[in-house]
């Protein structure tokens, strides 16, 4: 196998790829049932679905990294079976993960030159140097060769990733969410270009997604997945983004969302003073964020992942130290502690709840009671905890919040992400809530799940608590928020009423502009 | 101290600590290097105080029966092999923790040394020759100090080749790559498993090498008491540098004099605190194992996969 594509790349052509019949089930579990695309070569494929619906099977079928029951593969009209990612990789089939492969220690050099299957024993840098070069020349986008990879954006190493699909010239491309780590602006950056490439018959791309306005805008055909079922495709240019919504999550009912109550002015609550924390390398993560949040309101914080948003989140929680500044409630100081939380009604809902806000092995009833466990009705005396009030409890938790789970006694663990989510919520919207300080609170959930927990946030901003929502996701930000404020480099670079801003100004100050 | 030190006992003390690091420090680079090549590839084997022991132990007995002191040495490092290349084995097992069986080979190692090494304590076996570098200064003392051993050459040599192979080979590259994510090597169509085994297996090597200039050099004879340790030092040695094969040199070397120090101190008529200054090496170690433990820079360049920076 060539992997060096020194010669004119467009003189190769794109790959056409159809998918015939594929099936995979996992015990009883149908994970994809006969499901076929149809991927033309230069075309921009988009494949929807939600969560579990089975997209990752097709493409893992595809990748070979799941032998699947039934079903065939073709590449360029011609029948192909890919057993190893390694077969894949031979077909000239590629594909960039939603978590990277680069290694983080070596160089973008030397990530591409590892990635090659004939990369010789002993590597003469000098001539890699010089093939590289050539091959950068010839691409629409660049990345520093000699740059650590942990060094380097989350765009870059997203760049870096294509230009390794390409400079081992795999030119039929899976790529799985790709811009959920970009800003709008290297979102449209980059599918811009790769829509290009597809145009210029360069390469063929298929690509997991669930932005609608993203494949509206590159995309060229979509199919849909449901519950490993195909349940549509058309093309993107005409199909409305209801028509693609309504095949993605079926009849599913999605409750109404609670509405933004109008609320008289309120009063100050949280306010953050020149909040300094640093990372686990020691590195600032945050560099003097100052933020005013007023009783009924959501303050939208948004920004590219990695710009600081997380350690700010683990400040208020607790959870990393401060290096400087102070956070005050109602004037008052509030250090995070467990009995502050409890003083100033302080409740947060933090991104990855399994991992941040639930000890995954301990029960249902348990981690629902970890703000109650040491009050009355269930401890008294302060110390005698009686499981009688706790399961009580959280029957009436789960009913009222709609958790799925087995009995109060399951594991938290054995819930599904959604369940998990509202299980914390019921923990912690359940009394009086002042302050609420939500991350990602929907990352990963299907439609109804989303609707539900975006809803629970409204009402407790319309019952008067301040929120601090931080988000990946713009939409869910413009959906939610009075406020919306950028972090950018660890710090708050931009801050405006909804109302008053659009989508453009602010991935203008994500990108640090 | 009863008497000012003349400026002739000074320069005595310090050339004799200039020999004593280089010998001392050779076991600890040999280890070091293991060690290094090891948790470079992800994994940390702290058996390799038992690889170094029984590495002594073969050498002596190969030594003794062979007569060659260098066929001993080979043997070592094959002692050191097998033990690095078991651990590798039961490491590649589901859910067993590299650690848990590190400290059980390192018993197991000393265990095996003790127990064949019985009729070796006696006998005298050949020792390796030192090479003389400093015959032509005229002084006894210089000359004595610059008796190398050609282990240690080889070390540093290794030390380089290490150095360089890690930027410019294949095999370097890939054992950076499963050290640092080994998702990503598994991607790549890498079996993780596999360089992990080859990368401890080695590293056993260089371990059982660094026991046979325990016994065939310095100190030079096989007992129970022969190693102080020194494998498990070299463990706080790589983290001090930080992972890289040349620092390991240096590193070893700061370990060799802090080593030398009481001796040398006693070559000059310092026995005051004699005991003090021999355990400089194990007071180095804790305060580099407290210091790196605080040092944000190392943990930057820690290998991602080391189950100690998880």
């Amino acid at each position: 196998m060539s992997a060096l594509p020194l010669e004119t790349p467009s003189a190769k052509m794109a790959p056409s790829l159809s998918a015939h019949g594929m099936t995979k089930t996992f015990g009883a579990f149908t994970a994809l049932g006969d499901v076929s695309i149809d991927v033309a070569a230069g075309s921009f494929h988009a494949l929807l679905g939600e969560n579990g619906a089975g997209k990752s099977t097709l493409v893992k079928c595809i990748m070979g990294f799941y032998s699947p029951d039934k079903g065939q593969v073709t590449l360029d009209g011609k029948a192909i079976s890919i057993r190893s990612p390694r077969d894949a990789r031979a077909h000239g089939i590629g594909m960039v993960y939603q978590h990277f492969t680069l290694v983080p220690c070596l160089t973008a050099a030397e990530n591409l030159v590892i990635s090659r299957a004939d990369t010789p024993s002993v590597i003469n840098w000098a001539k890699e140097r010089r093939a590289l070069d050539a091959f950068m020349e010839t691409m629409p986008f660049r990345v520093p060769l000699d740059a650590q990879v942990s060094a380097l954006s989350a765009g870059e190493k997203q760049k870096l990733e294509i230009l390794k699909l390409l400079y081992l010239d795999q030119r039929f491309m899976i790529l799985d969410e790709p811009t959920s780590v970009l800003t709008p602006g290297e979102a449209d950056e980059m599918l811009g270009l790769l829509h290009g490439m597809c145009d210029r018959g360069e390469i063929t791309v298929l690509m997991i997604s669930h932005k609608f306005r993203e494949v509206k805008s590159f995309c060229d055909r979509f199919s849909v997945l449901r519950r490993g079922r195909l349940t549509g495709e058309g093309d993107a240019k005409t199909a409305s983004v209801e028509e693609m919504s309504r095949m993605m999550i079926g009849d599913t009912q999605v409750r109404e969302r609670a509405t933004r109550a109008a609320l008289p002015e309120q009063p100050m609550v949280l306010e953050l003073a020149g909040l300094c924390a640093e990372d686990d390398a020691g590195l600032p993560a945050i560099q003097g964020v100052n933020l005013k949040i007023r009783g009924g309101e959501i303050v939208g914080v948004a920004g590219v992942s990695g710009n600081g948003q997380s350690a700010l989140v683990e400040a208020l929680a607790g959870q990393r130290p401060l290096t400087d500044g102070e956070m005050t409630i109602r004037g008052e100081v509030f250090t995070p502690k467990r009995g502050n939380f409890d003083r100033f009604r302080v409740f947060g809902l933090p991104e990855e709840p399994l991992k941040n806000a639930t000890v995954p092995r301990m029960s249902v009833a348990e981690n629902i009671a970890f703000r109650s466990f040491d009050k009355p009705p269930i401890a008294s005396l302060g110390w005698w905890m009686s499981k009688a009030p706790m399961r009580a409890k959280a029957e009436d938790l789960i009913a009222r919040y709609r958790v799925k789970t087995t009995s109060p006694d399951a594991p938290i663990e054995t819930l599904s992400g959604g369940n998990v989510q509202r299980a914390v919520l019921a923990r912690e919207l359940s009394g009086d809530v002042d302050v609420l300080i939500v991350a990602n609170p929907c990352f990963g959930l299907d439609f109804a799940s989303v609707a539900d927990i975006r809803s629970q946030i409204m009402e407790a901003r319309n019952r008067g608590a301040a929120v601090l929502l931080v988000s990946e996701d713009l939409d869910e930000i413009l959906e939610l928020a009075d406020r919306v404020a950028v972090m950018s480099g660890g710090t708050i670079t931009y801050i405006a009423a909804t109302e008053a801003t659009d989508r453009n100004t602010i991935g203008q100050h994500m990108a640090g502009h | 101290m009863n008497a000012t030190i003349s400026d002739g006992a000074m320069v005595t003390a310090l050339i004799a600590m200039l020999g004593g690091a280089i010998r001392v420090s050779t076991p600890f680079m040999f280890v070091a290097l293991g060690e290094c090549l090891t948790e470079k590839s992800g994994r940390i084997n702290l058996g390799l105080e038992g690889s170094l022991v029984l590495g002594a132990m073969v050498a002596y007995a190969a030594s003794y029966l062979t007569g060659s002191p260098w066929t001993g040495v080979l043997f070592a490092g094959c002692a050191g092999l097998v033990l690095g290349a078991l651990h590798g084995f039961i490491c590649k097992l589901p859910k067993v923790n590299d650690i848990a069986v590190g400290i059980a080979f390192m018993s197991f190692g000393t265990g095996l040394a003790f127990f064949f090494g019985k009729p070796y304590i006696q006998p005298q076996a050949p020792r390796l020759e030192a090479i003389h570098l400093g015959d032509w200064t005229g002084d006894p003392r210089l000359a004595q100090a610059l008796e190398v051993n050609p282990l240690f050459f080889v070390g540093v040599g290794l030390a380089l080749f290490m150095a360089w192979a890690f930027r410019n080979t294949r095999f370097g590259l890939i054992i950076r790559m499963t050290g640092d994510s080994a998702a990503a090597a598994k991607a790549m169509g890498v079996s993780v498993d596999l360089v992990r085994f080859i990368a401890t297996a080695v590293g056993g090597f260089l371990a059982g090498i660094g026991g046979a200039f325990l016994s065939l050099y310095y100190p030079g004879s096989w007992n129970q008491g022969l190693s102080s340790g020194q494998g498990l030092m070299a463990v706080a040695l790589v983290i001090f540098a930080r992972w890289g094969p040349l620092r390991c040199i240096l590193a070893a070397l700061l370990f060799g004099a802090a080593g030398a120090l009481g001796p040398s101190l006693q070559s000059v008529g310092i026995s005051q605190g004699y005991y003090f200054f021999n355990a400089a090496p194990y007071i180095l170690t804790l305060f580099i194992m407290v210091a790196s433990a605080r040092s944000k820079a190392a943990a930057r360049e820690a290998p991602g996969e080391l189950s100690i920076t998880k």
